[in-house]
């Protein structure tokens, strides 16, 4: 190869309009419908209601939502309520879908296809649904819990779960929990699956064996995939509104114990009753919102990722 | 084949094309509303009896679910794509809408005339020179009960506190009933048909109502308080876990006759009458003492105004003047019983229940409920704030006082009386 022609397929490098063809439409469509809207709302946060019309007003939306005692009050309820939400899912969902995944990869378990399904289907539901029939479910006067409970003499400890401020949002957490266990399961499951059987042979060789072979081969192995599910249970947590708007309602009874982001956001944006909705301070939320979704996705990027081990076969 | 068969489509669509703009000679109306309940009496009642009287009208109604009325409502009219006629919401809700140029002024509309100035309140500017709605209808509230309950267990139907309260305690003692249906979980119903239900009475109706919007009276004065403090009595007389009871299961607690005394709203009437098999009836907030005035709720509820973007005004204008009619009034209020019309002139109801309720107007001074004139403009809420602490009342989480002390506070933060 001569130097020049080097820099004669420089010269002649071809423009490769197929790239941008190729991209334009996605691209298209996704700024139509995401990233207008994302610099919509950030714009929106910016200005303010002056006499019906639209002023810029810098920072003051946000100075009120922090500063102003009421609002802060609520918005820190909001986050808080938000975070325990989030607590339960990694505490709860998250280890339970390891376990599941760990009992349904094993190679003895029968009608692990039928389990598989099973456990995958609630995360089909509409979240209507899940609300509604839980609600049926835990209710004091027609519900099945009751009677359940009635049955093996624990009738005692019955309590109607969503209507006490102490209990309502961990058990609506549990009660998500229950739905969307299905997803880390099988991305877990996956994972697991990819596993080579050499390196199982070779741990068996070596003496490693059922519950440590889980502990020292397997989760070293998935501990990528479980960095994943945390990052979306994050993000799908953050954002989350319909179970708690179908069970609790926009309120987020009781006395707002149940109010996370999203429903703090729904009542400010679009009012209720007689609240007249306010945008302004809507965008403001939902501008605060994408900012603690950013920090967090960032840490978990610049932080946790990058210190995976990850390894090659 | 191919050919022929386009052709085909293409003519089919022609004629069709043509059939729609043979309809479209007609002045269509629609009429926007959150009473989803009362599609069946718009199409099968309402609106055959306008367009016989008015033919190349035609009227739609369009209705959506109750709690996304308003957010979609403002939606539509901002987009322009919401319909001809908007159904009103009482006071602030629709007196924003009429601000914002999205009502259109109503008060030389023929037949305003029919209503009295209290009918027209709640849809008027704060110096009552416009009124942008035309009254349709109000609701009362007061307490349906089990006539046979009462019955069998010999109790007389409750004027005072103190016999309400002794009837509680009969009907808990006997065990067959629950003594009151009602639940927390959905907030409203505590507020609405618990503290604004009981509340006129020790705030004497009106007059505490315009002192409070006046600044001359606060929350946490005692007559501000004490329904509170009597709504808190009622938790030993609600079902088991009433906490997580919703609306709907109060509704069905009573109908299926396992309640006795229902706190309610006259709305609640055609249903009830639907599903209730044994004989109801009604009695007014019970008075403190006896021989004290009574005072009852009887809130402006449901109007309908005129989107000025209309392309028919003159259709629309028609049918807004027919609504204010007695005719109008007379359908609708037999249609709904429990739907007061707030026509002045006298409109005869069948219902027996719905007679009882109106007849309390007699006897009775009305009001309408506190918390919506004026005083729900601003951030916090005061009406939404009322039904979280309502609800905490009743819970036990929350004292009284300081449940009207925080209500107090937050209308402070920003309202301020004229003085």
């Amino acid at each position: 190869m001569s130097e020049q022609s080097l820099v004669h397929s420089q010269d002649r490098r071809p423009r490769r309009w197929h790239i941008a063809v190729f991209l334009a439409p996605a691209v298209l469509i996704y700024t139509v419908v995401m990233i207008l809207p994302l610099f919509g709302t950030l714009q929106l946060s910016l200005f303010g209601n002056v006499e019906n019309s639209q002023v810029f007003v810098g920072l003051d939306n946000f100075r009120t939502l922090f500063g102003d005692p009421r609002w802060s009050q609520s918005f820190w309820n909001a986050l808080g309520n938000n975070t325990w939400f989030f607590i339960i899912h990694m505490l709860v969902q998250n280890p339970i879908g390891v376990v599941l995944a760990a009992l349904l990869s094993s190679p003895k378990l029968r009608f692990s296809a039928f389990y598989r399904t099973a456990i995958f289907i609630p995360t089909l539901l509409s979240f209507v649904i899940v609300g509604f029939a839980w609600k049926l479910i835990l209710s004091p006067l027609w519900g099945v819990a009751p009677n359940v409970l009635d049955l093996v003499g624990l009738k005692s400890l019955f309590v109607p779960w969503l209507g006490k401020e102490e209990y309502a949002l961990t058990a609506l957490s549990l009660i998500s929990v229950w739905q969307f266990v299905g997803i880390p399961m099988m991305l877990i499951y996956a994972a697991m699956l990819s596993i080579p059987e050499e390196v199982i042979e070779a741990a068996e060789c070596d003496g490693i064996t059922g519950m440590s072979q889980f502990w020292k081969i397997k989760l070293p192995l998935i501990l990528p995939s479980i960095g994943i599910i945390s990052i979306l249970t994050f993000v799908g947590n953050f954002n989350a509104f319909d179970l708690i708007y179908s069970a609790q309602g926009a309120l987020a009874g009781p006395n707002y114990a149940t109010d996370i982001l999203g429903t703090f956001l729904y009542r400010t944006f679009f009012g209720f009753q007689l609240q007249i909705g306010d945008k302004n301070m809507g965008a403001t939320i939902a501008s605060m919102m994408f900012f603690i979704i950013l920090a967090g996705v960032c840490l978990y990027l610049f932080l946790i990722q990058t210190r995976l081990r990850r390894y090659q076969f | 084949m191919k050919h022929r068969l386009l052709t085909g489509l293409l003519m089919a669509s022609s004629i069709l094309g043509s059939a729609g703009v043979a309809l479209a000679q007609d002045a269509a109306l629609t009429i926007e509303s959150w009473r989803n309940d009362d599609l069946a009496i718009w199409q099968e009642k309402l609106i055959p009896a306008f367009e016989k009287a008015n033919p190349g009208i035609k009227v739609t109604f369009a209705p959506s679910a109750p709690t996304e009325y308003n957010a979609a409502l403002n939606a539509k009219l901002d987009a322009g794509s919401a319909g001809d006629l908007i159904t009103c919401r009482p006071f602030d809700a629709s007196l924003e809408l009429y601000n914002k140029g999205h009502l259109a002024d109503l008060t030389s509309l023929p037949g305003m005339e029919n209503f009295s100035d209290v009918a027209k309140s709640a849809w008027q500017t704060d110096d009552g020179k416009a009124s942008f709605c035309v009254p349709m209808a109000s609701v009362i509230h007061g307490f349906i009960y089990n006539q046979e309950a009462f019955e069998k267990l010999g109790i007389a139907v409750p004027a005072t506190e103190e016999e309400f309260f002794a009837a509680l305690d009969k009907i808990k003692a006997d065990g067959t009933y629950i003594p009151m249906a009602m639940g927390t979980k959905d907030l409203w119903e505590a507020a609405t048909m618990g503290y604004q239900n009981i509340g006129p009475t020790y705030w004497k109706g009106e007059e505490g109502r315009l002192a409070l919007i006046k600044g001359e009276q606060k929350l946490t004065d005692p007559q501000w308080v004490e329904p509170f403090a009597t709504l808190a009595k009622w938790k030993p007389y609600l079902g088991d876990g009433f906490e997580a009871q919703t609306y709907p299961d109060s509704q069905n607690l009573f109908t299926l006759g396992r309640a006795a005394i229902y706190p309610a709203g006259s709305w609640e009437i055609a249903t009830f009458n639907t599903q209730a098999q044994f004989k109801m009836g009604a009695f007014p907030p019970p008075v403190r003492k006896a021989g004290d005035t009574c005072y009852i709720s009887d809130h402006n509820d449901i109007g309908v105004g005129l989107n000025p973007k209309s392309k028919n005004p003159e259709a629309a204008k028609k049918l807004l003047s027919w609504i204010a009619s007695p005719e109008f009034a007379t359908i609708y209020a037999n249609a709904l019983p429990g739907f007061f019309s707030l026509n002045s002139a006298p409109v005869k109801m069948e219902d027996p229940l719905a007679q009882e309720f109106v007849s309390w107007r007699e006897k009775c001074k009305p009001t309408i409920r506190s918390t919506y004139q004026i005083l729900s403009r601003g951030t916090p809420n005061l009406e939404n704030e009322t039904w979280v602490k309502s609800a905490n009342v009743i819970n036990g989480t929350e004292t009284p006082e300081a449940a009207a002390a925080e209500l107090q506070k937050g209308l402070d933060s920003w309202f301020k009386p004229a003085k």
